[in-house]
Parts: C-alpha cells; sequence; structure tokens
C-alpha cells in the first residue's frame, strides 16, 4: 500500500534551531527521501509564500496566505511504500518534526 | 448471539421465540463459544472484518434452519468456516473490483486447501485481539470492535450496555472495521518490538469493558454488570493465547477480585456501599479463589499484578479492622514505583493514613499536584476529616467533590456523607 506522511509543524519553529541541529535533521530527511520505501515527497517550505486559489462561477480567485491560518501548518509530505499502517507509523516516527513538536498525519492512498 | 446473560437479549425477544426451544438456546452457545475463532480465521483469510463478519452471519442462519433438523455437526467450528467460505465466494462474485475479486477468491481456495489437510485450522483469535485494539482506531471504537468480534456480541447489545443509540454503535463498528481495511490495519500479533505497547491496549480494553459494567452496576442497571462478565470471559481468553505473560493474568485476577464484591458493594436502593461498610459475607468467595489461582500462576512485576495483589489482601480479611494495611502500602510503594503517578500517590496515601495515622495520610494528600480537578482526591480527603472528627473541613472535601462527580451513585453517597458531617 502507499501511503502520504503529512508532515505539519509549528511556524518558525525550525528557525529557532541551530545550525547544526538544522544540518543533523537535514540529512535525517534526506536519509528518509533516498529509502527504496519512499515514492516521493518534497519540503513545502513555510507559509508566506503559500497561495490559495479558488473558483467561482468560473472566476479565478487568488488570496496570499495559507487554506487556513492554523498554528500548525503542512510543511511537507513523503510519499512511501509499506505492507501495512504498522509499518508506516514506524516511517512517521523517524521523521524529526515528530519529535520536536510537530505532527505526521499518515493517510493511506486510495488506489482507483 | 445471545446466551444466559442479560445483555445479550432485550426483553421480549428471546431467541427461544425466534426459533424455538430450548434446542435453538443451545445453538446460540454454540455460536457464541465458536464465534471469534471462526471469525478470526475468516479474517485472516479474506483480510476484511465486513466481508467475514456477512459471510458468517449466513452461515449461521443457514446453521439455525438445518442444525435443529439435521443436527449439529460434530465440529461445528469447521462447518461454520466452511459455509461461510462458500457465502463468501457468493458475495465475492457480486463485486464490482475484479482485481480485489481474483484476490479474494484466490484467498478463499487456499482455505479449502487448508481445511482438506489433517493440520488444524490455526487459531487466530490474538490477532483479532490485537487488531480490533489498534491504536489507530478510537479507543470507543477499540471498545466496541472488541466486544463485537472476539466476544461475539451483537451491535444492539453493544449499544444497550454502553446507553448509546444502536445507530450510533453501528456506525461506529462499521467505521472501524472499514478502517482497518483502508487503513492497512494488519491482522497480526504484533512483532516483538511493538509488543510491549500494543499488549498494554488490548489489557486497557478489557480493563475498561470491565470498569464500565462495575461503575455503572446499581440496583436499576443491573444490564451493565454483565459487560464485567464479558471482560473476564475476554481476559480469560487472553490468558490462554498468551500463558507468558504475566500482566494478562494480572489483569484476569484483578478483575476477579473486583467482582467477587459485586454483590456486596451497592445496596438494595442502588446506594454504593463502600469496602469497609460491606457485607463480607456477600462477597464471592469462588472468584476470590479463583483470583488466587491466577496469581500464583503469574511471576513478575506489572501494575495490574501490583493492583490485583492489593485487592487480594483486602478479600482476605474477614473484617475491615483485619486488614493488612502496611502490606498494602508496601504494594503501593511498588507500585509508586513502576508507574508514578497521582493516583496511585492518592492510593498510597489513603493506605498509610490506615496503616499509620491520619495525619500522615493528610500531609500527603495535600503534597499532591494536579490532581485539584480529580473527585476522588476530595473524596479521599473528606473521609479522613471524617474520620479524624473534623467535620467542618470534611463537608468542605465532600463539597468540592460532589462539584466534580458525575456518576449519580457515587455523588448519592457523597450526598449522604456530607448530610452526616454537616
Amino acid at each position: 500500500m502507499q501511503y502520504a506522511l503529512l508532515i505539519y509543524g509549528e511556524e518558525g519553529r525550525w528557525e529557532q534551531l541551530s545550525e547544526a541541529e538544522q544540518q543533523a535533521m537535514t540529512e535525517e530527511y534526506m536519509a528518509i527521501s533516498r529509502d527504496p520505501k519512499t515514492k516521493g515527497g518534497a519540503d513545502l517550505g513555510d507559509l508566506s509564500k503559500a497561495t490559495t486559489v479558488r473558483v467561482d462561477n468560473g472566476k479565478t480567485l487568488t488570496t496570499d496566505g495559507p487554506f487556513a491560518e492554523t498554528k500548525e501548518y503542512l510543511g511537507g509530505f513523503y510519499l512511501i511504500e509499506a505492507d501495512n499502517l504498522d509499518e508506516a507509523i514506524e516511517v512517521a516516527g523517524k521523521i524529526p518534526a515528530a519529535r520536536t513538536g510537530g505532527t505526521i498525519e499518515v493517510r493511506p492512498v486510495v488506489e482507483h | 448471539m445471545a446466551s444466559q446473560s442479560g445483555i445479550r437479549r432485550a426483553p421480549g425477544q428471546s431467541p427461544d421465540a425466534l426459533h424455538g426451544g430450548v434446542a435453538s438456546e443451545r445453538l446460540e452457545t454454540v455460536f457464541r463459544e465458536e464465534w471469534s475463532r471462526v471469525l478470526a480465521t475468516l479474517i485472516g483469510v479474506l483480510g476484511d472484518f465486513e466481508l467475514a463478519e456477512d459471510a458468517l452471519q449466513d452461515a449461521i442462519a443457514i446453521a439455525l434452519e438445518r442444525w435443529p433438523s439435521d443436527g449439529t455437526p460434530e465440529n461445528p467450528g469447521a462447518w461454520l468456516i466452511a459455509t461461510a467460505r462458500n457465502r463468501a465466494i457468493d458475495r465475492i462474485r457480486r463485486e464490482r473490483t475484479l482485481a480485489r475479486k481474483t484476490e479474494l477468491l484466490q484467498r478463499l481456495t487456499e482455505l479449502e486447501s487448508q481445511e482438506d489437510s489433517d493440520e488444524p485450522v490455526p487459531d487466530e483469535r490474538l490477532s483479532l485481539i490485537f487488531t480490533c485494539c489498534h491504536p489507530a482506531l478510537a479507543p470507543e471504537a477499540q471498545v466496541a470492535l472488541t466486544l463485537r468480534s472476539v466476544g461475539g456480541l451483537t451491535t444492539t447489545e453493544i449499544a444497550r450496555a454502553f446507553l448509546v443509540p444502536e445507530t450510533t454503535m453501528g456506525q461506529r463498528l462499521v467505521r472501524a472495521k472499514r478502517k482497518i481495511r483502508d487503513a492497512g490495519v494488519p491482522f497480526r500479533v504484533p512483532p516483538e518490538h511493538l509488543l510491549p505497547e500494543r499488549l498494554d491496549a488490548v489489557l486497557a480494553v478489557l480493563y475498561l469493558v470491565f470498569n464500565e459494567g462495575y461503575v455503572g452496576t446499581s440496583a436499576g442497571r443491573l444490564v451493565r454488570g454483565d459487560l464485567c462478565e464479558e471482560a473476564i470471559r475476554l481476559a480469560k481468553l487472553l490468558a490462554v493465547l498468551m500463558p507468558d505473560e504475566p500482566e494478562a493474568l494480572g489483569l484476569l485476577a484483578l478483575m476477579l477480585f473486583h467482582d467477587s464484591r459485586r454483590a456486596a458493594r451497592i445496596a438494595a436502593d442502588g446506594s454504593l456501599i463502600l469496602l469497609e461498610d460491606q457485607d463480607r459475607s456477600l462477597w464471592n468467595r469462588e472468584r476470590i479463589a479463583e483470583g488466587d489461582r491466577v496469581l500464583t500462576r503469574g511471576r513478575g512485576l506489572g501494575t495490574y499484578r501490583i493492583q490485583a495483589e492489593i485487592a487480594a489482601v483486602h478479600a482476605h480479611a474477614a473484617h475491615p479492622g483485619e486488614t493488612d494495611w502496611r502490606r498494602i502500602v508496601e504494594l503501593y510503594d511498588e507500585l509508586v514505583a513502576l508507574a508514578p503517578s497521582p493516583v496511585v500517590e492518592l492510593n498510597r496515601a489513603a493506605a498509610i493514613a490506615m496503616a499509620e495515622g491520619l495525619d500522615s495520610g493528610l500531609t500527603l494528600i495535600d503534597r499532591i499536584e494536579g490532581l485539584d480537578d480529580y473527585y476522588l482526591l476530595h473524596a479521599a480527603r473528606a473521609d479522613l476529616l471524617r474520620r479524624g472528627g473534623r467535620h467542618e473541613e470534611a463537608a468542605a472535601s465532600y463539597r468540592r467533590a460532589l462539584e466534580l462527580a458525575t456518576n449519580p451513585v457515587e455523588r448519592s453517597f457523597f450526598e449522604r456523607r456530607l448530610a452526616e458531617v454537616g
């Protein structure tokens, strides 16, 4: 099965880390990316670059900022292949954000 | 699944009326005994709770038609598995997705070849228990699904026991079964590195079922006492399936000791009777002896085991005055060391008050942090103050406990005490 691991973090949290900590964590993120079971993923950066789009009666409405203003925001994701939910949970637990105040949402990918 | 216990049957809706007589009563017992084992085997093959349960329901309906005239088969479980498998094939043929259809039919063929061999069908009930108690399911869903799948209770029975509408309970069960399938919750006993944490979850679910019955029992709501029976039945099954797991035995012993007092802890008018005021001749000696036997089988330290030993000390005191409070304090010391929490500290303080004097206990209670909104802290404090004759302070604590308590039986107890000291 495929699972999306959605990484939610608090804004400004990353910036609070020391350079050495940032480096060590970046290496951990890279290691997960390199794992053959990881099928994809992206670092979505911070909210300041987000743009929200809706189409109302054929008219495109574009606004600055994320879909919802919450304390925690979607900062990135992985798409992984796993045998079952337990395996996906284990990978999620290795994502640095999970132990630094962030939250990982594990979502099975629906097959059509 | 009807049986002797009351939660299984709505009044005026006995299975006798539905299927005619003692014979069907006996069949219901057979189904109930076979239910979890057959269901577990089917889920193991099909990988789908809903499909497995539907197929088993079909098989039971067929059995109810045929067994009364044809006689009960020698191996009812094997008959049910074979019949349910055929029913599942019919159901799968109606499936829309071809890939899934092919895969499921393939698995069912494997089951058939398994049946043809002389090897006994493996018991997958432990996988069933662990899957029902998977932490990806909400706690109330874990409880409901365990009672349904492992306990064989019907949705109606579970809804009645937990005082929620049947449709709510039905949705809860369906959602849980679909999440297991769609999120890929594995059907298995967790591997070694996950086992301790997952076993804790299983034990917590069984204890929750027990407590729901124990605390919820009152004269007008006897129905809920059956949850205690069910929890004990499930704990016994777990102890059989995991004979080397000390905490499975510890939990079973704890339930048995608590349950031994069930008849003595509620007065005829539904009010609560505290341990020291209970008529100890009403305690169920058989349950206590069973608890003792379970305790001798287990080894090692664990929180359920220590609590069971504490309950055993009470169970063996012929009068409240004979309670070995020093031993109880020792056991609480062990419990605090193993699993420190403010609630355990509170119980330890109450035991120290009995062993060493009220003031030592009160001093300790007042030092506990983080329990100011916990009604039992105020109740314990009130009780010690009352015993020490400090009635005004006791009344204040009873009032605080009343502000926080929600269970009507407990509330009326505090009100009675408040009237005594006020």
